[in-house]
């Protein structure tokens, strides 16, 4: 365990981090604000990695490699959109009933993985980064790859976003009022029905942009989405359910937990001890690290 | 009235019989039993089609022994129970003469003992982890001494002195790195590290700082699957190249190379009994066959090629045997040998086939280049004599 392994560790910590994050942070909205359990969220992310190749492959040969840039609105409305229809179809009419929500967007996200199976195939479709992504900062013996420092500013700039959004724009104050108690938020003139489904939407949205970092560094393929969600749900319950800040520092924590056990260990092993962790750590703190007080909590 | 309609069922049922047995007569019946939905449906759907390509071809020529081949598909779902559960169903109800099929190691030690309790016979196409031997089972695949101890020595011809194990956390790769590490150690080589993914893991930065700190020479590689994706893109980004750190594979043919994108996999190599750019006559023709009916781009792989072979191998034991039961054709088939796809083959003994292997080099549209190959054919050994001394095929 020498110096540059261990300095590797600590970015590898913050690597997966950025990528715990981006996966939750869609959900901290849908789950943490408006109680849908939502199992098409990784499939959110799935739309996010096809649109980013199909950015790539429509924008790839006149704009070189800014087609990235074209990518990240692409993924943004295309999942945001989906968002809003599913919202409008069906989990509209399920609010306040989280074991439906759970069975009905169990039921779309297999719906949606077949879709990309009949529409893409079963193999998976290539992304390659741009090249401007392909090298590395080095450090002394410690590489840094930019795609990894790229999807950490993702994180981070998607972060700051849902912050601000929530927290100092109007919109944010009617999230927030409505979070802490519906009634008197839709007396005092807040439309909630329409609020909803922009929550949902901007939560699909942020999953699809999460889909184009992730497209950089993973497979795109009918079931990647269903390799996020369950760590995507780590995070938002270790960092308390309905909290963005929470999530960001569950994010954190976890990234280097799994860094920490997979470079002492094995990275098969790990997951198991991120497991066993979690579960001991929700005994202790149920509500998670930074609960959040709402009259919709309190009432559970 | 009574009489007429009974008259008249008579003679249909009479009829009937007659057609029914011309057809029994005219017919052999054989299981193609695959997954052809679920996660491994991407593999095992092409290696269908590749033996439906040569019992098409069979029964255009008049078939086997002057009966047509009727095709039994079924659909094992990459469920391991499901492939069990249709095994029994293709010989206790459909009776078929044989069945070509699985892939997953998962998927043959479920079907074993279907075939052993019923006498069936099983041909199974894909290189596997070798440590299994049964009577009712043709592994026409690779056994480990005809896929991963070549690429290692060859490796070591290259100076490749130290090897990073690199697999999926399952039975082959955990296998196959186990007799690895028995020959690494035999032929003074250094193991500098080991490592486990879970089966579609998509995170290897742990992974590569713990390659960046072991400093190898070379990787093999026994992933699975997606996970190969991920791999390549990371490794890519830590700013390895072929060049600097090559990565052998065992699990990447012409398909898999379209699926992670050519050009992340430049220059890498894989180990095979075939390659789709062999140049031997009777590979072009099975290519042209098989992408006439599929599609010019379709890739063409070693389990496919193998999958193809089996059904012109099993037609050429029937013959010898002039019977359709399986023990007979069993022990027909020892020392049949054909010019196939892979170059010459010949059935060993032990229901496992002599044949060459491969080591291509990755390049333009998902073909590889062969760069290495074996002196001649290499006699099969399920069991590594330095793995597990002492055991051997009955």
């Amino acid at each position: 365990m020498d110096f540059t392994f261990i300095s590797g560790q600590l970015f590898t910590g913050l690597s997966v981090a950025s990528i715990l994050l981006l996966a939750a942070l869609g959900l901290a909205l849908s789950f943490g604000l408006m109680r849908v359990i939502n199992m098409a969220h990784g499939e959110f992310l799935m739309v996010g990695g096809y649109l980013t190749y199909l950015a790539a492959q429509w924008a790839g040969p006149t704009l070189g490699d800014a087609w990235l840039w074209v990518a990240f609105p692409l993924a943004f409305l295309g999942a945001g959109l989906l968002g809003a229809v599913m919202e409008f179809a069906v989990i509209r009419r399920l609010y306040g009933r989280p074991l439906d929500t759970l069975l009905a967007t169990f039921g779309i996200s297999l719906i949606l993985q077949q879709a990309a199976r009949q529409l893409f195939g079963s193999t998976g479709v290539p992304v390659t980064a741009p090249a401007w992504l392909g090298g590395a900062l080095t450090l002394g013996d410690v590489t840094l790859p930019f795609v990894r420092l790229f999807v950490i500013a993702l994180a981070l700039i998607v972060l700051a976003g849902m912050w601000w959004l929530l927290n100092r724009s109007p919109f944010g104050m009617h999230v927030r009022a409505v979070n802490q108690n519906r009634e008197m938020a839709a007396a005092l003139g807040v439309n909630t029905r329409s609020l909803d489904m922009l929550v949902f939407s901007l939560g699909a949205g942020i999953a699809g942009v999460a889909g184009v970092g992730l497209a950089l560094i993973a497979p795109v393929n009918p079931t990647v989405g269903a390799a996020y969600i369950v760590n995507a749900f780590l995070v938002v319950v270790v960092g308390g359910v309905g909290s963005v800040l929470g999530a960001a520092v569950a994010a954190v924590l976890l990234g280097f937990v799994t860094a920490l056990a997979e470079g002492f260990t094995s990275s098969s092993l790990a997951q198991a001890i991120l497991l066993v962790l979690v579960v001991a750590f929700l005994q202790w703190k149920p509500r998670g690290l930074i609960p959040t007080k709402s009259r919709a909590l309190e009432e559970a | 009235m009574s009489k007429l309609r009974s008259v008249c069922t008579t003679t249909l049922s009479l009829i009937l019989a007659a057609a029914s047995s011309a057809s029994a007569q005219s017919t052999v019946k054989v299981g193609v039993l695959h997954s052809l939905t679920g996660t491994m449906a991407i593999s095992e759907i092409t290696v269908a089609n590749a033996a439906q390509l040569a019992i098409d071809e069979i029964n255009a020529k008049g078939g086997v022994l002057g009966k047509k081949i009727v095709v039994v598909k079924e659909d094992g779902a990459s469920d391991w129970p499901t492939f069990a559960t249709k095994a029994e169903k293709l010989l206790t109800q459909d009776k078929v003469a044989t069945v070509f099929g699985g892939w997953t190691s998962a998927s043959r030690k479920s079907m074993l003992p279907v075939f052993e309790k019923n006498g069936g016979l099983l041909f199974y196409p894909v290189q596997f982890e070798g440590n299994e031997c049964s009577p009712n089972i043709i592994y026409t695949g690779a056994q480990p001494n005809q896929q991963a101890l070549p690429a290692l020595e060859w490796a070591l011809s290259k100076g490749y002195k130290k090897i990073f194990l690199l697999g999926s956390d399952y039975v082959y790769p955990r296998t196959a790195n186990l007799i690895l590490k028995k020959h690494i150690t035999d032929m003074k080589a250094t193991l500098s590290g080991e490592e486990y993914v879970a089966l579609g893991g998509t995170e290897f930065s742990s992974v590569i700082n713990k390659i960046k700190a072991a400093k190898p020479d070379v990787i093999i590689n026994t992933l699975n699957g997606d996970s190969n994706v991920s791999f390549f893109k990371q490794y890519q980004a830590a700013g390895y190249k072929a060049s600097t750190l090559p990565v052998i594979s065992f699990s990447i043919a012409e398909q898999e190379a379209q699926a992670i994108g050519t050009q992340l996999l430049n220059g890498q190599y894989a180990t095979w009994n075939y390659f789709q750019s062999l140049p031997n006559p009777a590979n072009k023709k099975f290519v042209a066959a098989y992408q006439k009916k599929h599609g010019a781009g379709a890739a063409i792989t070693d389990p496919m090629a193998h999958a193809y072979m089996d059904v012109y191998l099993w037609k050429a034991a029937v013959e010898k045997a002039r019977s359709f039961e399986p023990m007979a054709v069993r022990k027909a088939i020892v020392g049949i040998s054909m010019d196939s796809p892979l170059g010459k083959i010949t059935v060993a003994p032990n229901g496992s086939l002599t044949q060459a292997v491969y080591t291509g080099i990755s390049g333009a549209g998902g073909q590889f280049k062969v760069v290495a190959q074996s002196k001649g054919v290499v006699k099969p050994e399920p069991y590594d004599k330095l793995a597990f001394p002492g055991k051997t095929c009955p």
